[in-house]
């Protein structure tokens, strides 16, 4: 009996483990990856989804197999089992979790390295600005992926001022502004950021990327876009009454089409 | 001058109403603020989902088309304002704290029965001048949170009377809290140890700690912000050199801790019920003492997870990663221990323990998802989504809220001295269950896919989800109409229960249903051993009758 018990533990386990790979890697619930971040993030939430539906299907069988097993029958009376604890299992699923959860923990900072997210953050925003050292708060950065893979050696540099309820984006090259993000695709975007009211979030979820966009205190994100087209950038912060409609857009160009629309618009903002 | 001291502790007779006006009196007794705490939380909480309602029918559209913006961000903020501080917050502690420690450490009464009193009769006035305000040029308008500088710039009248409303609380809270912990570790039976102590105790000692230290950061932190709003001060105002992120970070001090004075006394709750109805003991004593501790300490320390887009060194962001993830192992013993009660006993399917069982379902769900937002690689696309709500909708209600179904279902025939329809409770059971997964469930893929939190309009590709949600919600409110019909029925035509309908052994069904004034007509019962169900423990107190 114990040995049928232990052959019985061993192939629901060996389904739930198989079943969680397969259900991660057949329920995709992610929007389309578009920057050099967004595969990186969609590794961490495979692996995140794998080991969650793994706990998750298995407690609830668990759960529903208890009530059905050991349901008090009609006319049955009595106690169950005197059973008050158990040693060993107790330091199984003490150790199980932390085991899993040190694993989580590493594997996310290694997956925030690669995003960048551990680089100092030291940019020439090319200026005055900068002169006096001043305190930004970062985002993720772009690290050591971004320059193995892209053949541009400096970053864009574009200022965001976001004001209740929309975005405003300033090129300082060509002294360009517009209400939507023109990037091109390939090249290292480094948006410093600054609200005139209240908190905002700069949002694009193709992407995968996020920053609050605060008054008095400048944040930076960096990224990459990895694929033409057109992404919706979102407020995420709650910000006043028409939050909701605080939306604009990101235009990833390719290389050429972004130089014609940077000559275009800043001849005539010149 | 003289003081005359009555030699009796409890007040004269001529003072304490007797009757139904008892519930509306100043009355010292522990059950009576008990039952007071659930039946007012039950009140708003009905209020609150009200709210609810009107959110998830303004989203069935992706359009702003059901109520103005400034009333939508009114709605949202007071659902979630009463939701915490008027229902879960009061009902999982004051109510069957108020009702149960004092049975369970073998007492007459709270440590303080006035302080109790007083901890009571603030809620309702906090709760009545919060909802008014919306009459008065309008509600608060900037979330639960109210962050500055939002807050500071949204009608005044409205934040200020939330802030007031939300310092009473607080106040209420910390009384509260004060209480416990005395009555706890000081009106203890003699003879009996800490140790021995049923684990809803405990859960109420670490909840206590908890309020004592954190809630008194947020009355000081309203504060501040209540003169940026009042006297133009700059402690959070970015225009007169403030910071508006050292706000997110006292606000988050209490804030964080608040999900655990949601949920712990719920941990406490379920550890109570599952034993009885699995005629079990208690999986893991020691080790649930122990979890519940260890949450309590890592609790205080994990608050900034909530700010990973504000601008936050990578160093803080680290350390709260791995000090958020880290709680998944205390509580995860909890639910292991829960599963190993269940295992092996002869489980009765009433009310109560689907209650239970569905608690456990959600809070791993809604656990998992918590392990994952703590990632700060993860939480950058996610934070301030829909997910986020699903999340912690599935903390708060599918947790603590479902522990409070269940609670109501096993206390009951304590409370009241009747039985309850069972059937009618495993019907509300069910279609709680699936409205509330069909309403939170498909809100982690809003959220992945870029809808995010607070908004009264969005973009139109979201809509077939949002009405699948709504769907959710409105089976949540039909919901509540079999549970108030079972309650309504049974207090006038219920069956009677008995004193110990469950065969329980913890000391409050040790004495009659509704129990007197003081609990016990003789001497307090010592009861060592809480959970000594189980067969050899049957046995043994057989042979004892022989």
């Amino acid at each position: 009996m114990p040995k049928l018990s232990a052959i019985l533990t061993l192939t629901s386990s060996l389904i739930l483990g198989v079943g969680g790979v397969w259900i991660a890697f057949n329920v995709d619930m992610l929007p389309v990856s578009a920057s050099i971040n967004a595969p990186v993030y969609d590794e961490l939430y495979r692996v995140l989804f794998i080991i969650g539906s793994i706990l998750f299907i298995g407690m609830t069988a668990l759960v529903i197999y208890s009530l059905i097993q050991f349901r008090r029958r009609p006319g049955e009376t009595g106690d169950g089992i005197d059973l008050e604890g158990n040693i060993s299992l107790e330091i199984f699923w003490t150790a199980v979790p932390a085991i899993v959860v040190l694993f989580v923990g590493l594997y996310s900072y290694d997956i925030y390295d690669r995003m960048g997210g551990m680089q100092p953050l030291m940019h020439d925003h090319n200026g005055a600005m900068d002169h006096q050292a001043e305190r930004v708060w970062g985002g993720i950065g772009s690290g050591p992926i971004v320059s193995s893979s892209t053949q541009n050696s400096s970053s864009l540099p574009i200022e965001l001022t976001a004001m209740q309820f929309a975005f405003i984006f300033h090129y300082p090259k060509g002294d360009i502004i517009s209400g939507e993000l023109h990037v091109p695709v390939g090249r290292e975007v480094s948006l410093k950021m600054e609200s005139k009211d209240v908190i905002h979030a700069f949002w694009v979820p193709q992407f995968r990327l996020k920053q609050d966009v605060i008054p008095g205190q400048p944040t930076i994100l960096n990224f990459t876009p990895t694929k033409a087209g057109n992404f919706p950038i979102v407020c995420a912060e709650l910000c006043g009454p028409y939050h909701g409609g605080m939306r604009s857009n990101v235009i990833v160009d390719e290389q050429e089409d972004f130089e014609n629309w940077l000559k275009e618009n800043s001849k005539e903002s010149i | 001058m003289t003081i005359l001291v009555k030699p009796s502790g409890s007040p004269p007779e001529k003072l304490q109403p007797t009757g139904w006006l008892k519930y509306l009196s100043f009355s010292l007794d522990h059950k009576v603020i008990g039952l007071q705490y659930l039946v007012c939380g039950f009140l708003f909480y009905l209020i609150g989902g009200s709210l609810a309602g009107a959110i998830r029918v303004e989203l069935i559209s992706p359009l702003s088309d059901f109520m103005p913006r400034e009333v939508y961000n009114q709605v949202l903020t007071l659902h979630g304002t009463i939701m915490i501080f008027l229902w879960i917050v009061p009902v999982v502690n004051g109510a069957f704290g108020n009702y149960l420690i004092p049975f369970y450490v073998g007492a007459r009464d709270m440590a303080f029965p006035r302080l109790n009193a007083v901890a009571f009769w603030l809620i309702p006035p906090s709760g009545l001048m919060l909802i008014t305000s919306y009459f008065i040029n309008g509600a608060a308008q900037s979330g639960w949170t109210a962050y500055p500088p939002l807050s500071i710039t949204t009608p005044a009248a409205g934040q200020i009377i939330w802030i007031l409303s939300v310092l009473l609380l607080g106040g209420s809270s910390i009384f509260g809290g004060i209480n416990f912990i005395a009555t706890i570790l000081k009106l203890r039976r003699p003879g009996l140890k800490l140790m021995q102590l049923p684990m809803y105790c405990w859960a109420m000692l670490g909840t206590s700690i908890l309020v004592v230290l954190s809630t008194p950061v947020l009355a000081g932190t309203l504060i501040l912000l209540s003169f940026d709003i009042v006297a133009h001060t700059g402690f959070f105002n970015p225009s007169l050199g403030g910071n508006v992120i050292v706000y997110q970070h006292l606000f988050w001090f209490y804030s964080h801790p608040a999900v655990y004075i949601m949920v712990l006394p719920a941990f406490g709750l379920v550890s109570e019920i599952l034993p009885i109805h699995s005629r079990k003991p208690l999986f893991g004593y020691t080790t649930m003492v122990f979890s519940i501790m260890g949450i309590v300490v890592l609790g205080l320390v994990v608050w900034a997870h909530h700010m990973f887009t504000s601008g936050t060194p990578p160093w803080m962001r680290l350390f709260f990663t791995i000090a958020t993830a880290f709680i998944a192992v205390p509580t995860g013993i909890k639910f292991f221990n829960w599963v190993a009660t269940l295992w092996g006993g002869k489980i009765a399917l009433n009310p109560a323990m689907l209650f239970s069982c569905g608690f456990i379902i959600n809070f791993v769900l809604g656990g998992i998802t918590g392990v994952a937002l703590a990632q700060v690689p993860f939480d950058v696309h996610v934070h301030d989504t829909y997910f986020v709500v699903a999340h912690f909708h599935y903390i708060v209600y599918g947790g603590s809220v479902f522990v409070i179904f269940s609670s109501i279902y096993h206390w009951f025939p304590k409370f009241t001295g009747k039985m309850l329809n069972e059937n009618l409770g495993r019907f509300h059971f069910i279609i709680t269950f699936i409205g509330f997964n069909l309403c939170f469930a498909p809100q982690h893929w809003l959220g992945l896919n870029g809808m995010p939190r607070r908004v009264a309009e969005y973009d139109p590709q979201f809509q077939l989800i949002n009405q699948l949600s709504s769907v959710g919600a409105l089976l949540m409110a039909l919901s509540t109409l079999p549970f108030l019909w079972n309650i309504l029925q049974s207090i006038l035509y219920g069956d009677d229960a008995g004193d110990n309908p469950w065969n329980a052994l913890t000391p409050e069904w040790l004495t009659s249903s509704p129990p007197p004034v003081e609990n016990w007509e003789g001497e307090a019962p010592l009861v060592l051993e809480p959970y000594g169900y189980g067969e050899k423990h049957l046995n043994k107190t057989q042979e004892e009758k022989k």
